[in-house]
C-alpha cells in the first residue's frame, strides 16, 4: 500500500503489466522521452526500451490501426491518445477496425488493446481540450468503455483493461490526475469491467456518477447528508459500456428516485441510456422523473465559464431536493 | 536540425533588397510587434489573464512577416495553434487578438476561442487551428473558392494564392497528404508552408518524418515545385517565396516550401525542454531573425539607434495599451454560451450575434 496520485497509479498499473507480459507495448506520441503529456508513461521507457514504449509520428490514425494490427496479431499494445478530443482523427480506426474486427473475423482475431486518454474540463482549455465524448464510444457496439475516478480504481481498473481480450476505451479524467492521493494497493483489486461500484449505501435517492463527476457528487452528498438530512445512495460506474444495469436498477428500485451526473453534452449522453434501462427494467418503482444534471449542448467553453458549464455540488444538491419535493 | 543558409540579403540579386527603406522598416516593425505580443502574452499567462494553452511564436517571426509581405491582402492565409503572428501581420490589431487571448468580448473570436483560434474575416485570416493538420484541408477549400469567385463568377482569371502554414509535425496527418493530392488534382492556387521549427513537442522531425534533411522531398510524388527557405532572416524568406508565390499565382499550380526555422521557447507554458540541449537553444538565440534584421537595417539602410529606439517604444505602447483595452473588454455573459451554436434562434440557444469584432473603446 502507498499512497499516490492517479498519475502515479496509472503509471504502476503499466509497468506492472509491462513487467508480467512481454506482449504489451506502449505507444503514442511522446510517451517514451517525454513520458506523455501528462507524464503517465514516465520511466517507462527507460525500463523497457524503444522496441516497447515508442514515440511515433504525430498521426492519430496511423497510430491506432497500427495497434489494432499488432493486436490482431498477438500483440497487447496501449496505445496514449494525448488529449480525447485527437481521437477524432482516429474515428475510422476505432470504428472500423478496432471495434469489429473480432466480429468481421469471426473471432479469429480478437483485438486486445487499450486505447488511454485523458478526457474532460477542469484545466482551462477549450473545445477538443476539455471534452467528453465518451457516449460516441459508448454507441459503438464491440468496444468497452472504462472511466475511473480516483487513483485506486484507475489502478486497477487499468490492470482489467489491458488483460481484457476485448478493445477498451479508457478514458481519464484529467481534472483528477493529480488532485488527490489515495491508498493504492500493491495488488489490484478485483473489479471487473462492467460493474458498477455502490461507494454509499442511502435510502432517498440514488445518486449515478463517474470520472471526474464523482467529485462535486460526493460534495454535494456531504451538504446533503450533512445540511439537510438526506440519506442518498451513491453509484460510481466506472465502466460505461458495458453498463452495470443490475446495480442500477436495484439501487433505483429500493430508493425511487434518481439523479444522474455527467459532464458531456446532455443529448443522446450517457445519462439518457440510463435513463432509458430504469425505465425498462424499475418503472414500477419510480417515485418520481428522473432529473439529469450534465453539460450543455454546446461545444465545450473556454476558460471563463469553464465553471459555469460543469456540474457542480450546488446544482447536484439542487437536482436532489427537487426530486425528492416531486410527489 | 541541419540549417541551410540561403539568405541572399546582402547579393545583389536579393528581391527584398531592392525593397524600400519603409517597406522593410515595416517589417521590422512587425516582427518587433509580434515579439513583443508573446513576451507580454507569457507574462499575462503567468498573471492567469489568459487561460488554456498558449503557444508563442518567439524566434519564428520572420516566416510569418516574410511570407505574409509576399502576399496579398485578398490571398487567404490559414495556419496551426501558434497563430498570433500570423493575424498581426496580416494587420489585425494588436488589441483584439490581446483581447481573444483573455476571453474577453471584444476578442477576434468574441473570446470564445482563444489563443489557438484568431480569425479576421476583414483580412482573409481564416484562423489558427487547434488540430495539427486540420487546417490543410480547409486550405484547399479556400484556393477552390477563390479560383471559383475569380473565374467563375467574376469570369477573369484566378488571381489570389492561398496561404496554408502548418508545422514539421502535421507532415505526419493524412490530412496533410489528401490536402496535398487534392491540389495537384485540382490544380488549385495554394502554398503548403511548412514552419519546420525542429521539433513536434518533444519529437524531433527527424524522429517524427521521413527525409527530414530535406522536406522538400515531400513535393516530389504531388509533382509540386518546392523549395527550402532559411527562415532565421526576414528577407531570405522573402526572396525565397516571393517566386514561387508569383508562379502560384500565375500558373494555378500548387506549391510546396519548407522554411527552416526554431521556437525559442517551449511547446507551450508547460514544458520543460528535456528534448533539446542548452547549447542547441543558445546556438540558435544567436541567430535571432531580430537582431539579424535590425543589424542589416542600420549598416544597410541607415536606421539609426535612435529610430530604431523609437519603433520599439511605439511598439511598445501599442501592446501596453492593447493589454488595457483587453482587460477593459467585458467577459462575455453568461447568455454567450448558446449563442453561435446555430445561426437561428432554436430551442436554447441565441442565434448567432453579428461582427465578429466589437470595438467598444
Ligand atoms: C491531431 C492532433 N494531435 C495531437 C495534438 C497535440 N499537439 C499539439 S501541437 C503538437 C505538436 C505539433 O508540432 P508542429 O506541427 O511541428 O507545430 P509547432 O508546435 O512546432 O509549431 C501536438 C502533438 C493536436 N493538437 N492535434
Ligand atoms: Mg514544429
Amino acid at each position: 500500500m502507498a499512497q499516490m496520485n492517479m498519475v502515479r497509479a496509472l503509471n504502476k498499473a503499466l509497468d506492472e503489466t509491462m513487467a508480467a507480459d512481454e506482449r504489451v507495448c506502449v505507444i503514442g506520441e511522446d510517451v517514451g522521452v517525454d513520458g506523455g503529456v501528462f507524464r503517465v508513461t514516465k520511466g517507462l521507457l527507460d525500463t523497457y526500451g524503444e522496441n516497447r514504449v515508442f514515440d511515433t509520428p504525430l498521426a492519430e490514425c496511423g497510430i491506432v490501426g497500427t495497434a489494432v494490427g499488432m493486436a490482431i496479431y498477438g500483440l497487447r499494445p496501449v496505445v496514449e491518445i494525448q488529449f480525447s478530443g485527437f481521437m477524432m482523427q482516429a474515428f475510422d480506426q476505432i470504428e472500423q477496425n478496432m471495434a469489429r474486427f473480432r466480429r468481421r473475423s469471426r473471432g479469429r482475431f480478437p483485438v486486445s488493446m487499450v486505447l488511454r486518454t485523458p478526457y474532460g474540463g477542469g484545466i482551462r482549455a477549450v473545445e477538443h481540450h476539455s471534452e467528453s465524448r465518451e457516449a460516441y464510444w459508448a454507441h459503438t457496439p464491440g468496444l468497452k468503455v472504462v472511466i475511473p475516478s480516483g487513483p485506486r480504481n484507475a489502478y486497477s481498473l487499468l490492470h482489467a483493461s489491458i488483460n481484457d481480450p476485448d478493445p477498451v476505451i479508457f478514458y481519464e479524467p484529467k481534472a483528477v490526475y493529480r488532485a488527490f492521493r489515495e491508498e493504492v494497493p500493491d495488488v489490484p483489486d478485483p473489479i471487473e469491467i462492467g460493474t458498477a461500484q455502490v461507494v454509499r449505501e442511502g435510502a432517498d435517492i440514488t445518486l449515478v456518477a463517474y470520472g471526474a463527476m464523482m467529485r462535486p457528487t460526493l460534495e454535494a452528498v456531504e451538504d446533503l447528508t450533512e445540511m439537510h438530512g438526506v440519506d442518498p445512495e451513491v453509484i460510481d460506474l466506472l465502466s460505461i459500456s458495458p453498463m452495470d444495469t443490475d446495480t442500477l436498477v436495484t439501487s433505483v428500485s429500493k430508493t425511487g428516485r434518481c439523479v444522474i451526473v455527467h459532464e458531456g453534452p446532455r443529448t443522446c449522453g450517457i445519462a439518457a441510456e440510463i435513463i432509458a434501462r430504469l425505465n425498462e427494467n424499475a418503472f414500477e418503482h419510480l417515485l418520481a422523473p428522473i432529473k439529469r444534471v450534465t453539460g450543455y449542448d454546446i461545444h465545450f467553453p473556454f476558460f471563463q465559464v469553464e465553471k459555469h458549464f460543469l456540474p457542480d455540488a450546488d446544482i447536484i444538491v439542487d437536482a436532489v431536493k427537487e426530486t425528492l419535493a416531486y410527489e | 536540425m541541419p540549417m541551410t543558409t540561403t539568405g541572399r540579403a546582402t547579393e545583389p540579386r536579393s528581391l527584398a533588397a531592392k525593397l524600400s527603406n519603409e517597406t522593410l522598416c515595416t517589417w521590422l516593425r512587425d516582427m518587433l510587434l509580434i515579439r513583443e505580443f508573446e513576451v507580454r502574452s507569457m507574462q499575462a499567462y503567468q498573471n492567469k489573464k489568459i487561460g488554456g494553452f498558449l503557444h508563442v511564436y518567439i524566434g519564428q517571426e520572420a516566416v510569418a512577416v516574410g511570407t505574409i509581405a509576399a502576399a496579398t491582402a485578398r490571398d487567404p492565409v490559414i495556419t496551426a495553434y501558434r497563430d498570433h503572428a500570423h493575424a498581426l501581420a496580416r494587420g489585425t490589431e494588436a488589441r483584439y487578438c490581446m483581447a481573444e487571448m483573455m476571453g474577453r468580448l471584444g476578442g477576434c473570436a468574441k473570446g470564445k476561442g482563444g489563443s489557438m483560434h484568431m480569425f479576421d474575416r476583414r483580412r482573409n485570416m481564416f484562423g489558427g487551428h487547434g488540430i495539427v493538420g486540420a487546417q490543410c484541408p480547409l486550405g484547399i477549400g479556400l484556393a477552390f473558392a477563390t479560383k471559383y469567385e475569380d473565374e467563375v463568377i467574376d469570369g477573369g482569371a484566378s488571381r489570389r494564392i492561398t496561404l496554408c502554414y502548418f508545422g514539421d509535425g502535421a507532415l505526419n496527418q493524412g490530412s496533410l497528404h489528401e490536402s496535398m493530392n487534392l491540389a495537384g488534382v485540382l490544380n488549385l492556387p495554394i502554398i503548403f508552408i511548412c514552419e519546420n521549427n525542429g521539433y513536434s513537442m518533444g519529437t524531433a522531425t527527424a524522429r517524427g518524418t521521413t527525409m527530414a534533411e530535406d522536406l522538400t522531398a515531400k513535393a516530389v510524388g504531388y509533382g509540386f515545385e518546392s523549395a527550402s527557405i532559411d527562415g532565421m532572416d526576414v528577407m531570405a524568406v522573402y526572396d525565397g517565396f516571393m517566386p514561387i508565390a508569383e508562379q502560384c499565382r500565375e500558373t494555378s499550380r500548387p506549391a510546396f516550401v519548407e522554411i527552416r526555422t526554431y521556437r525559442f521557447k517551449g511547446h507551450s507554458m508547460s514544458d520543460p525542454r528535456k528534448y533539446r540541449t542548452k547549447d542547441e537553444e543558445q546556438r540558435y538565440q544567436a541567430m535571432d531573425p531580430i537582431e539579424r534584421f535590425t543589424k542589416y537595417m542600420a549598416a544597410e539602410r541607415g536606421v539609426t539607434e535612435d529610430e530604431h529606439e523609437a519603433m520599439t517604444r511605439s511598439v511598445r505602447k501599442e501592446i501596453r495599451e492593447a493589454i488595457r483595452w483587453a482587460e477593459k473588454s467585458p467577459h462575455p455573459e453568461l447568455g454567450e454560451l448558446y449563442r453561435d451554436v446555430y445561426t437561428d434562434i432554436w430551442g436554447p440557444y441565441r442565434g448567432t450575434s453579428g461582427p465578429e469584432m466589437h470595438d467598444k473603446s
